[in-house]
């Protein structure tokens, strides 16, 4: 029973790293994510700018949260277009086809959609941290707690990108179920990065917790449900 | 020819009918007449508060109105679980999800509005970011989207399953949301709502006309439930036979034309 319920996890894995790598094969050829996202989230930024009149104050005291405000606004997209993928040509249904397994195709657009993001907050992040004058401060914790917000946005992402797939209202109902969802995260990361900011690196440690904890919640809870989310009777 | 006139089957009228049970016109009866009590005692019977003066009427009313919304949502969880799992796989709990979904966000709605109208008097604001009021207000929202979900799929089946994952993946996020927000909160000044010279000395009448309330509210939120679970059944009902009945009445035509 141990010795098949490992050959299951080394073959979901497969199926993960298979479904990732095709996710951003296409990616790299149709450059959606490149060229249209990541310039629509440097505008969010820049309006950001011109909403709070260029106070820099202002900006430096607000920068951690506008930028996961901004990431948050482009995750949509990135969301958007991974589970268009599938939807083109009925590939979802040739995939299922090929008998690959349901809970590693979760996992593998979940990574996909991971990737995209850590290019997206990389070119964001320089951006944002020039633009608002922020002070380069607890790089540790602004890694971490990036690399565990963007985990939960993708992963959740993920499972409601799966739900409203068939939805004759996709574009809108997206954002609106997607937003409450990812609100810790949201509060959490931009907390974690505005305390790291302000270099009370260890206050905003303790917020690594609820970005880990919801992390974990959603890949677990996308890699069992993902099966019954893409049946359709 | 007569292929054309020949009479299928009829669509059954008495299924389109919501069927509302007499239990449940008696809940709705002992519903409304517990909900004018309640305004009654709340308003004319009982005594001002000390320190909150008539203010303190509200209390026969938010509190209920609040256990009703996370009552609602908790009953959408459940059915949608027992939906998801395949041994109780029933389109009743669907129905229910739905139909319970619906009331709480509509005393989810109430809630917000009892608590900002007596925020106003007490804080001075219509709004403050307290733990949970900023909780109460994101599943609000949360709510709102599982009801779009669910009317934005058109197959029964396939709308039951799909919501009940919402619903799931929704409910996983409330302790989440309710935590980090608390936390968030904590960290900056203490919460406002239990400051303790803020709190009622609850009077005997007063605590009588509080249980009555949640009573009553818990009575309304059945009541209202139940009703909306018979007219989805119908709806669904009518949403299988739409095409049948559409097709039968043409040959009605026929027939009598002829």
């Amino acid at each position: 029973m141990g010795e098949l319920s490992l050959v299951m996890a080394v073959a979901m894995w497969r199926d993960a790293l298979l479904i990732a790598k095709k996710d951003l094969i296409i990616e790299m050829r149709s450059r959606v994510i490149l060229n249209q996202v990541v310039p629509f989230a440097l505008v969010v930024v820049i309006f950001f700018g011109i909403a709070l009149n260029a106070n820099s104050t202002l900006l430096r005291d607000a920068g951690g949260g506008l930028f996961w405000v901004a990431i948050l606004f482009a995750c949509v997209l990135a969301i958007e277009r991974s589970s268009s993928i599938e939807s083109q040509d009925e590939a979802g249904e040739a995939l299922r086809l090929c008998g690959i397994d349901l809970g590693g195709m979760f996992l593998g657009k979940t990574l996909a959609v991971v990737l995209e993001l850590i290019v997206l907050e990389i070119v964001l992040g320089v951006a944002t941290f020039l633009v608002f004058h922020l002070v380069l401060n607890g790089l540790a914790i602004l890694l971490i707690s990036g690399f565990f917000a963007t985990v939960g946005l993708a992963s959740s992402g993920t499972i409601y990108g799966a739900l409203t797939k068939s939805s004759n209202v996709k574009e809108t109902l997206l954002p609106l179920l997607f937003f409450p969802i990812v609100a810790p995260v949201l509060l959490a990361a931009s907390r974690a990065w505005q305390l790291a900011i302000n270099g009370y690196s260890s206050q905003g440690a303790v917020w690594l917790r609820i970005l880990i904890a919801f992390a974990v919640i959603y890949c677990v809870l996308g890699t069992i449900l993902y099966e019954q989310i893409l049946e359709t009777t | 020819m007569s292929r054309f006139l020949k009479q299928p089957n009829r669509v059954e009228t008495n299924l389109i009918e919501p069927r509302i049970p007499t239990v449940i016109r008696v809940v709705g009866f002992v519903a409304i007449v517990g909900v004018g009590l309640t305004v009654w005692l709340g308003l004319w019977v009982t005594p001002p508060d000390k320190f909150m003066g008539n203010l303190v009427r509200l209390i026969y009313l938010h509190p209920p109105v609040a256990w009703v919304a996370f009552l609602a949502f908790g009953v959408t969880a459940l059915a949608s679980a027992l939906y998801l799992w395949k041994r109780t796989r029933s389109m009743l709990w669907d129905r229910i999800a739905g139909a319970s979904g619906e009331v709480g966000v509509v005393f989810t709605g109430l809630t917000l509005v009892s608590g900002s109208i007596w925020g106003r008097p007490t804080w001075g604001v219509w709004w403050t970011w307290d733990p949970l009021l900023t909780t109460t207000a994101l599943l609000f929202l949360l709510y709102i989207g599982y009801l779009v979900l669910r009317n934005s799929i058109v197959d029964p089946t396939l709308r039951a399953k799909r919501s009940a994952i919402a619903a799931l993946v929704a409910v996983v996020d409330v302790p989440i949301v309710h935590f980090s927000v608390l936390w968030w909160r904590s960290l900056h000044q203490p919460p406002t709502v239990l400051n303790p010279t803020l709190s009622p000395e609850i009077h005997g009448q007063m605590a009588w006309t509080l249980l009555l309330g949640f009573v009553s509210f818990t009575l309304v939120y059945v009541w209202m439930a139940w009703v909306r679970y018979e007219t989805i059944r119908a709806q669904d009902y009518l949403a299988s036979v739409w095409l049948d009945n559409a097709l039968q009445e043409r040959r009605d035509e026929a027939y009598v034309s002829k």
